[in-house]
């Protein structure tokens, strides 16, 4: 292993000064500016926001705040999980239970149950069904579902020292199989279809222009909410222990630090984020189906943080809007090429832009470590970067401890 | 002359089925008018009754007339028999030329009638036809036996057997003739028969031997159809144990086709290919291409352009992928999360530029003639030939795989590049280049799985994603590192997988296994993975 300062750099504020008034921006234009554009200027006018972009601007947040999640998982610990599009979905799943309750007996077919109920001529409720008539449950179960699920798999493959890939590619079977689990009919998700067709949230109508402005206010607080939370776990004390935990996993533990608690509950926090995103995301696109579970999208929340740059929390916000921004634009003037563009650009980062756009900037204001806050780790390594330095392949990789 | 009231119906049916009239055009010998009466009018039981004993012995002009009573060419006047066929009206009885009278009537034929008009037909081709004809008589008569046993059946069944037959036909022949014994009179006969249908392994037989037991007046009869039945249901279980494994070995060596050129570029090199799908769609478009190559330039070659396909899908995906080592992935040794997203992003350009080349849809690749149809076995266990093929195929690629890394210099090389990068390059191996060779070998083998797979399923632009997953569980669940560990966990996860479909479905079973490798793997991690030292 190269030599390493061994200098610990003593806990800094939360934010710089910079940072905070950066913050304070961000917070004005989601809570007043956005609210005001959209809902107070007349329409012909130019600084009109228009709904679509109110609609767009809020489902990328919801991305934003996945991106955060699998940044912290990822960037700061260096577990890359490929199924977080499951908790994701699962958060939306289990608001679209309570949305689709809400509907009530305005459905096609005039019924108490959920029209797919209906259709598969179910005549009552299934059990895991039970709590979906109320809000506050509702809103316990986002946090729930996605955590528990996380705890439990997290638990067993973290007690087994799954990492690297494998962990990677386990994660992404998991997601794979609960997308054939909500696939099916009997599941009792709706399965191909999904649920859709929302009426009300909180018995007040989901389609008017004030429902969706509140949305998108609430998505872009928990997204700066979430930001201001993980900014203080990665300068925090565990924080530093995760980010030890990426550089040089077996120096912890010989340190005497057990890092199955760290990877644990960093995952569970992760995973419930993206929960979270997902609970936000149905109401304001109208729809979650088994599809958010393929593993294409688990995959594409990854290139999200890449592009922006791991390990610097602004970085996979950043990198969300960019690339969702890129994929609104190019899927509907060049459909053919959107392919290309997303590809070209799992390529591009990975090979050129380790640090992405977060780097880049860096690079242009004066090199890395001018601009390093305190807080910061050094640029995203895992230990397998570690590994590929001294030149020897992952798969037959003598320890380092043991070569020393 | 073809007369001036002729029916225009009938002319079209004669227009249809005048060639069974050429069949009969000869001079007559002995159907007697009283036959081909009986033949035509009266109850249906005494018609059908007529029809057995004319089929058991017929002459040219009784099968004349039975052939022209199917194709509903037969008119009766006043006890005068007429068939009316392409060549004008004939009598029936003495098969001259004749003039349909006035107020001639067309024979009813009811369902009945054409049942047993059918099994009659059936006994009536089995005499001196080619063997694949004689097959499928054999096999209508035996459905007739089976549907309706009729003990007046027997001549005609034992005629045809008395004559030269083909295997197959004389076996479904004599299942026909013990099913007819069931309706005699004679206890003996019918306790033969029954006994006789313990060896039919058949699931039509079952409700045949049930509906029996029901009727059955004698005990000792009885017992013998009891017996015949608990047999018959014995090999009936056995042979869907049979099939499931068969498919399970099947769905094995799909998944061992797919997951054997991962297990060099995972197992051996260390480099997560997401793009490994897109590299078996790249064999499958290749596959097509030549069949379509075929079709065009060498039609009377088509059935052997699978044997062109094979290296050439193997060279455009061997190609391709060393392209992809080039350009991509050997920047990103050591680095499997990065070399995952950048094969994924390859993954995805390949996918988009096999659609923009040829289109979203699905391509049709078609099997040569020699790999359609299926070889029964054990009575009705069916192993239809592209499987047997692919199973076939997938020991071959398997052998090759591993003669090629335990025998020769590169497989040499690429094991010793594979235990340690640093002496193998000391010792003047180019492992730049061995990196290069071992993943075209790798992407060439998933090409080949590619030529494989076009055989069985859909060849479209996504064919990989669907396979993704599936192999990379098997070279986890294999052990990374070994060939062996893979073709253990494909067979395994195939026949594991097929057993739980056969109570669970298709969905339930592949949420089954995946969950099963998930907990396995959490299990085993060490056992499963090639971890060496502490880091595990």
């Amino acid at each position: 292993m190269s030599p390493r300062s061994v200098k610990l750099p003593a806990p800094g504020p939360l934010l710089t000064r910079g940072g905070w008034s950066a913050f304070m921006v961000a917070l004005l234009v989601v809570c007043a500016v956005a609210p005001v554009l959209n809902l107070m200027v007349p329409k012909d006018s130019m600084f009109h926001l228009s709904d679509y972009m109110v609609g767009l601007l809020g489902k990328i947040m919801c991305y934003a705040i996945c991106a955060l999640a699998m940044d912290l998982i990822w960037g700061y610990t260096g577990i890359l999980s490929l199924g977080h599009g499951l908790f994701f979905a699962l958060g939306g799943y289990v608001m679209g239970m309570y949305l689709m309750r809400q509907i009530g007996t305005d459905g096609h077919y005039k019924s108490e149950l959920p029209d797919f109920m209906v259709f598969l001529d179910w005549k009552e409720l299934p059990w895991h069904w039970a709590l979906s008539d109320s809000f506050i449950a509702t809103v316990l179960l986002i946090v729930l579902v996605p955590g528990a699920l996380a705890f439990v798999f997290g638990y067993f493959a973290f007690r087994s020292r799954i990492k690297g890939v494998y962990f990677s590619i386990i994660t992404q079977a998991l997601t794979f199989a609960a997308m054939l689990l909500f696939f099916r009919n009997e599941t009792g998700f709706g399965g191909n279809n999904g649920f859709t067709d929302f009426k009300r949230i909180l018995d007040i109508p989901i389609a008017t222009q004030g429902m969706r402005m509140t949305l998108f206010v609430i998505t872009g607080l928990t997204l700066l909410g979430f930001f201001l939370w993980a900014k203080w776990l990665v300068g925090s004390k565990f924080g530093r222990v995760l980010q030890a935990v990426r550089d040089a996993e077996s120096r912890v533990m010989f340190c005497g630090y057990n890092p199955l608690p760290y990877k644990l509950t960093i995952w569970t926090i992760s995973a419930v984020m993206c929960g979270v995103a997902g609970a936000l995301y149905v109401p304001q696109v109208g729809i979650i189906n088994p599809g958010e579970m393929s593993p294409a999208n688990s995959i594409e929340i990854a290139i999200w943080a890449a592009v922006g740059g791991r390990a610097t929390l602004i970085g996979p916000i950043v990198g969300a809007f960019i690339v969702n921004g890129a994929k609104s634009i190019l899927t509907v003037s060049f459909p053919e090429y959107w392919l290309y563009f997303l590809g070209g650009l799992f390529i591009v980062v990975t090979l050129f832009m380790p640090q992405g756009v977060v780097g880049l900037v860096r690079r242009w204001r004066g090199g890395p470590q001018a601009r390093r806050g305190p807080e910061q780790a050094p640029a995203a390594t895992s230990a397998a970067t570690a590994a590929a330095r001294d030149d020897v392949p992952p798969m037959v990789a003598v320890p380092a401890e043991v070569k020393a | 002359m073809r007369p001036h009231n002729f029916p225009s119906l009938i002319r079209c049916l004669c227009l249809c089925l005048g060639m069974a009239w050429l069949l009969s055009a000869m001079p007559a010998r002995a159907l007697t008018a009283d036959d081909a009466l009986a033949l035509v009018e009266g109850g249906v039981a005494d018609r059908i009754d007529a029809l057995n004993r004319l089929a058991g012995a017929p002459d040219e002009r009784a099968a004349a007339l039975i052939r022209a009573m199917a194709a509903r060419e037969v008119q009766v006047h006043e006890g005068r028999v007429f068939i009316s066929g392409a060549d004008g009206v004939r009598d029936a009885v003495t098969g001259e030329p004749a003039e349909l009278p006035e107020g001639a009537q067309d024979v009813m034929v009811n369902n009945r009638m054409r049942g047993a008009l059918q099994g009659a037909l059936a006994a009536l081709d089995l005499i001196g036809a080619p063997p694949a004809r004689q097959r499928e008589a054999a096999a209508t008569l035996q459905q007739r036996a089976f549907d309706e046993p009729d003990i007046d059946m027997l001549p005609l069944i034992e005629r045809a057997l008395a004559g030269e037959l083909d295997e197959a036909a004389r076996a479904s022949l004599l299942m026909a003739q013990a099913a007819v014994l069931l309706d005699s009179e004679d206890e003996a006969r019918r306790l033969e028969a029954a006994v006789k249908l313990g060896g039919a392994r058949q699931p039509v037989v079952r409700p045949l031997l049930l509906q029996q037991i029901e009727r059955e007046s004698s005990e000792e009869v009885k017992a013998a159809l009891r017996q015949s039945l608990a047999a018959l249901e014995r090999s009936l279980q056995r042979n869907a144990i049979l099939a499931q494994v068969f498919s399970g070995v099947s769905l094995g060596s799909i998944l061992l086709l797919a997951a054997l050129g991962l297990a060099i570029t995972y197992g051996l090199m260390g480099v997560i290919n997401m793009a490994h799908g897109e590299l078996i769609m790249i064999g499958a478009y290749a596959t097509w291409l030549v069949q379509v190559a075929f079709k065009q330039w060498l039609p009377g070659w088509f059935d052997w352009y699978l044997v062109a396909a094979m290296p050439v899908a193997f060279m455009s995906s061997a190609l391709v992928g060393a392209a992809m080592e080039r350009s991509v992935i050997r920047f990103l040794y050591g680095r499997p999360l990065e070399t995952l997203l950048a094969t994924w992003g390859l993954s995805l350009v390949l996918m988009q530029g096999v659609r923009s080349l040829f289109g979203a849809q699905n391509v049709g690749v078609e099997n040569p003639a020699w790999m359609s149809g299926s070889v029964t076995l054990l009575g009705n266990l069916t192993l239809p030939w592209n499987r047997l093929f692919i199973i076939a195929f997938a020991g071959l690629v398997l052998l090759g795989v591993a003669m090629l890394i335990s025998r020769t210099r590169l497989g040499l090389f690429v094991r010793g590049v594979t235990q340690n990068r640093p002496i193998a390059a000391c010792m003047g191996v180019n492992t730049a280049r061995i990196d290069t060779y071992a993943f075209a070998l790798g992407s060439g083998i998933a090409g080949l799985a590619g030529c494989a797979l076009s055989q069985i399923g859909n060849v479209g632009p996504d064919l990989g994603q669907s396979y993704i997953v599936d192999s990379f569980m098997v070279v986890v669940l294999g052990g990374v590192g070994q060939i062996a560990g893979t073709v253990y966990a494909a067979l395994g996860l195939g026949v594991l997988n097929k057993f739980i479909e056969g109570w669970a479905g298709a969905v339930l079973a592949k949420i089954a296994v995946l969950v099963f490798i998930i907990v396995f793997i959490q299990k085993r991690p060490q056992g499963i993975f090639a971890f060496k030292g502490r880091e595990a």
